[in-house]
Formats: C-alpha cells, structure tokens, sequence
C-alpha cells in the first residue's frame, strides 16, 4: 500500500467510526428525549420516566462514553496504520 | 467567625493562589502566551476546559433555570454537553494537527484569504464581548451578596486579579489557574447537593437520589395540584420543535465556540486533543448531572416549606428572611388570609428567583458557614476562570490575526508578545466596563453568542477539514450568510430589548425562537457554501495537500509563519 492509499484508508476507517458514533449520539439525546419523548414519558424508569431520564441523565452518561470510545479505537487505528504523532517534541517556536 | 469573615478569607486565600500560579507562569514567548506551550496534558487540559466552559451562569442560575423549565430545561442540559461530542469527534484532533493559535488562523489559511481571517477574527471578538460582560458582572453580583460591597468596587477587584495572571502567564497562567479554578468550583457545587439529596432521599448521591427516590414524582403531583406545570412531562413550556432547535443550536454553538477550541490548541497532541475532550466532558457531567438535581430537590423544598405556611411563621425561618431582604424572594399575601399560598397567574404569592435555587441550597439544607463561603469562592472560581478564556481568546483574535498576520507580519517576536500582552490589558478594562455598565441587554445577548458561533464558525471549520474542494468563495459567502442571517433574526426578535420597541418585530421564523435559530443560520451556511464552492474554482493544490495533512495525526503541523 502506498502512502496515498495508506491515507485514504485510514481516512475511510476514521469517517465510519465517527458516522456510528454520530448516529447513537443522535439515538440516545433526540429520539427517546424529544421526537418520542410523549409516548416515552408514560414508561416509568424508578422513580423518573424514561424521556425524562434520558433527556436530563442518560444522555448525558453516554455523550462521555462515546468520546472516549472514539479516544481508544483511534488510539487502536493509529496504531494499525502507523501514522501515530511519534515525537512529543514539535521544537522550535512558531 | 462570622459568615462573613469566613467567605474574606476563603475568598483571599483562593485568590492568592490564582495570583501565585500566575507569577509562577509567567511566558517569555508567544507559544507559551498563545497555546500554553502545547504542552499541557490531556487531563489538566480537560479540567481547564471544564472551568472555562462553566460559567458564573452554569454554577448560579442553571439549576434554577432548570428548576424553572421542568423537563424542557433538557435544552441546556443535553445542549451544553452534546456540542462536546462533535468538537472530539470532529473538530478537536484535526485543529490540534494544523496547530497554530487561533480559530482566524485556521480559517484564514485554510480559505487561503485575509478576507475570512478578518471575518472569523470580527466574529471571534463579537462572540467573546457579548459572553464576557456577563462573566465580570458575575463577579460583582457575587462580591456583593456575600462580601456587601458595591458591584462595580467586585468587579474591580475581580478584573485586576484576572489582568495579573493573564497578562503575564498568557494562556500558560490561564490554564493552570482553571484547573484549580475547577476543583473550586466543583468541590463548592458538589457538597451541598450531597447534602441536600441526603436529607430528602436518604441517598448521597445527587444523581441517584434524583432517579431512585420518588421525590420527583413527589413535586410533579404539589406542581399538578397547586395548577403549576406537570415537571416530569415534556415540553410544558417549550414546544417540541423549539426544543429540538434550541438544543441543536446549542450544541452547535458550544462546537464553534472559539475560546473553547483554542484550549485544545495547548495539548501535546493530536491523541491528547481526543483524550482532553473526553476528560472535559467527565469533568463539566459531574455538574451537569447533578444540576437537575439541585433544581428538583430545592424547588421541591421550597414549596413543602412555604405552601400553606403562615407568612408570619415563614418569615421567622432564617434563610427566607435573608433571601427577602435581597429580593431574590418575595412573599405577598395577596389575598389577605395570612397564609401562603402558590398558584398560576395573578395570585400567587411566593416569586422565587432563578439564582436562588443553588445561592441558598446551603442554609435551606442547614450546612456550615464554612459551606456558604465554598459557595462563594465557587462562584467567584466559576465567573474569573470563563473571562480569562474569553480574553484571551478576544485579544489573541486582535493581536496575532489582525495585527500580526494581516497587518504587520514582519513584527518581531518581542512586538508580538507585546501587543498581546497589551490587548488583553485592554480587553480586560472593556470587560470590566461592561461588568460595571451592563448594556440593558445583556442577557438577551448570549443567544447571539451561540448563535453565531453555530451560524459562522461551526460550519466553516468543519467544512475545511471533511469538504478537500471547499473553498475560499464558498467559505466566505457561507460564513456571511449564516452570520447576516442570524444577526438580523435575532435582532428582530429581540427588538423590544435591543432597540426598546413596543413589540418584537417578529416573534418567531417558522416556529423557531431566538435561540434557537442559529441551527437555521448554519444550514443556510452550509448550502450556500457547498453550491458557490462547486462553481468557482477548487482550492489550489498546497491547500488541498494542507487537507490531507491534518487529516493523519503523524507528522509535524508545518509551520509557516515562523
């Protein structure tokens, strides 16, 4: 594979995790919490509703998890296709 | 110690320290003024964007807000943290890799235009003046609450603390004072929500007490009975469309703010860009999830405490007489029986304030003084570590774009520290005046933050780095088509604050309100740029390899203005 391929596939890789990752963020705030959010508030989830849980917790909880998701698998992506940052030391000043 | 004494000190000892850590770091070089150095790690970097990011209104009114709003409150909860999923996912790692100074440098190199370096740079400081006039007016507020000094004698005070360590630390000193900033204001925030959600619950834990308890349920049925809103049913004082745009637009906004992206301009990085923003979110949820917490449990008490309650027997409690005598409570008995009581409309006779809801959670739930001096500190560490952000973010669109890369690019280093250092001194004393002498709009004005954050620069960035054939044409002809529009939008429907009208001059465009109608402004922004850039020429081939480039995390950001 060249240098080209190289990135264009790594680039392919990158666009479909964040295209996953973008649909259950869209699944877990905007579904359940506002376009089913009537039906949804009728289901009990302890002492809550779900759409309320969802709209003011849940969300929330997954939005994190998500970043950190994307965090390790780009880690895990870099790695494959070698085009980590090796060097922490960018030297000299702008 | 009195109360008072004791929020002096904790208040000057807090302040010593940012003051210290501000003298410890102070920079000789405009990388360490601009971008810290890039060498803050990914955690430390998480917290100083949690603080920057929370402001005087997160820790104060948010909960009350919150509690105001009921379920549709979820537009600032879900709104302010769903915006940290787009910058990891696709703003953060590939601005880290450019790796330069500013949002205006992306731009204007990107676009290959001083034209859209100096449209963004306009539109960075429009964005930061409007949010930082509320921030030094934060620290008034709280100066004279607690302390019983004049607001303008806090904001004073609050300026020159936040002059000593951004001009002389730059970004360097901002960043290590939020991070302390940050463990301020959570610590403060944090303990008398456990406190509370313990007392009405029997669970310590805020979040857990708020879904497992039935205390929610509880001041649903009082809403219900009193002829207030159901709390747990949605879109009870919003429709649901405007919840779906308000909670877009903020998302997006949050996204495009610009002193929230420079911050991941200062890690290592590009792993350490995705890492910090998963850290940030860590950091702001821990407040974001206990807020609708506070809001539902304060309310919950102040209802239980003052309905039916005689208005005598209410004024001997200690905090209702505090909270009166400020005005942030007011109890009327309207129809003369003596006895409290809430009700919709014209009778009710408790109007509570927003910014109660958190300010007097400590005293309701009877905790230490030493506790209401946190809360204080807290505040103040909330409103002084967001400004800083702000100016530096305004001064640096001032002194690296329009002076150094527009006007003069021959200034030599030592220049350019110079004028940095100089315009966030003046940024500073325009914040402050604006703290003092608050336009009466104020308020209205943080719609247009977002805004335009999500109408110009949102939609701009993103479509440099995934869109190789967008360019300079498109970009700029977008960015002044979402900015025109939401400008003018907004200043229609806030008509009756801005220019003092009658009425507004529209309500409402389809349906979608004021904070919500930078979503409408970023689609158009989209459109335009995606038709005018397929008709005008592609971008020339150094910019489309300058694409690929950021595109991989490997190699060194070239650095072009050195």
């Amino acid at each position: 594979m060249n240098q080209t391929e190289k990135q264009k596939a790594y680039w392919k890789k990158n666009i479909g995790l964040i295209r996953n990752l973008l649909i259950v963020w869209a699944l877990v705030s905007y579904v359940p919490a506002i376009f089913f959010a009537k039906p949804l508030a009728n289901v009990d989830f302890f002492g809550v509703n779900l759409a309320f849980w969802f709209a003011q917790q849940g969300s929330i909880l997954v939005f994190m998890a998500l970043i950190f998701i994307y965090a390790v698998r780009m880690d895990k992506l870099d790695e494959e296709f070698n085009v980590q940052e090796k060097s922490t030391d960018k030297g000299g000043s702008a | 110690m009195s109360t008072e004494a004791l929020t002096l000190t904790l208040v000057i000892i807090t302040f010593l320290i940012y003051i210290f850590i501000g003298w410890w770091s102070k920079v000789r070089d405009t990388k360490n003024f601009y971008v810290a150095g890039n060498d803050i790690p990914a955690v430390a970097n998480g917290a100083a964007i949690a603080a920057d990011w929370m402001s005087a209104a997160s820790f104060i009114s948010m909960a009350g807000l919150i509690a105001f709003l009921g379920y549709d409150g979820t537009i600032y909860l879900m709104g302010w943290t769903g915006g940290y999923v787009l910058l990891a996912l696709l703003l953060a790692p590939y601005l880290r890799k450019f790796g330069r100074y500013t949002v205006p440098d992306f731009i204007g190199d990107r676009f290959y235009s001083n034209g859209a370096r100096a449209v963004a740079s306009i539109a960075t400081i429009f964005i930061s003046l409007t949010y930082v006039a509320g921030q030094m007016r934060g620290v008034g507020i709280v100066f004279s609450r607690y302390l019983e000094v004049p607001i303008s004698t806090g904001v004073v005070i609050g300026m020159a603390i936040v002059a000593f360590f951004a001009v002389l630390g730059g970004m360097k000193g901002i960043t290590w004072t939020q991070v302390v900033q940050y463990f301020v204001l959570i610590i403060a925030y944090l303990i008398p929500a456990i406190a509370i959600s313990f007392q009405l619950t029997g669970n310590p834990i805020p979040q857990l007490g708020l879904t497992f308890s039935d205390i929610a349920q509880k001041l649903t049925n009082i809403q219900v009975e009193l002829g207030l809103f159901e709390y747990l049913a949605p879109f009870q004082n919003l429709s649901g469309l405007n919840v779906f745009a308000v909670t877009l637009a903020l998302m997006v906004g949050t996204a495009g703010l610009p002193h929230v992206i420079i911050r991941f301009y200062t890690v290592r990085n590009v792993r350490a860009a995705r890492w910090s923003a998963g850290w940030a979110l860590v950091f702001i949820a821990l407040l974001y999830t206990t807020a609708p917490a506070i809001g539902v449990f304060a309310k919950y008490n102040l209802i239980s405490t003052l309905n039916e309650t005689p208005i005598e027997e209410a004024r001997n409690i200690e905090w209702v007489e505090k909270w009166e005598s400020t005005g942030l409570l007011k109890l009327e008995d309207k129809n003369s029986d003596g006895i409290l009581s809430f009700s919709p409309g014209e009778m009710n006779e408790v109007t509570i304030d927003k910014d109660i809801i958190v300010l007097s959670t400590p005293e309701v739930a009877q905790l230490a003084p030493f506790i209401i001096a946190l809360v204080a500190a807290g505040g103040l560490a909330a409103a002084l570590s967001t400004a800083a952000g702000l100016l530096l973010a305004m001064s640096s669109a001032v002194s690296h774009d329009l002076y150094y890369r527009i006007f003069k690019p021959d200034a030599s280093e030592k220049q350019r520290l110079l004028v940095g250092r100089i315009m966030i001194f003046l940024a500073v004393l325009v914040a402050g005046y604006f703290g003092i002498k608050p336009p009466g709009f104020v308020g209205e004005v943080v719609a247009f933050a977002f805004g335009l954050a999500a109408a110009s620069l949102f939609p701009a960035i993103l479509l440099g780095i995934f869109d190789k054939r967008m360019n300079r044409e498109g970009a700029i002809w977008g960015i002044l088509t979402g900015l025109i529009f939401t400008m003018a939008m907004i200043l229609m429907m806030r008509s009756t604050q801005i220019f003092g009208t009658d009425a507004p001059v529209i309500n409402d465009f389809l349906g979608i309100n004021a904070q919500g109608i930078g979503v409408v402004g970023m689609v158009l922004n989209f459109i335009v740029a995606y038709i005018v850039s397929r008709r005008t020429e592609a971008p020339p081939e150094e910019i489309q390899q300058l694409v690929e480039d950021i595109r991989i995390p490997e190699g060194v950001a070239q650095e072009s203005n050195s």
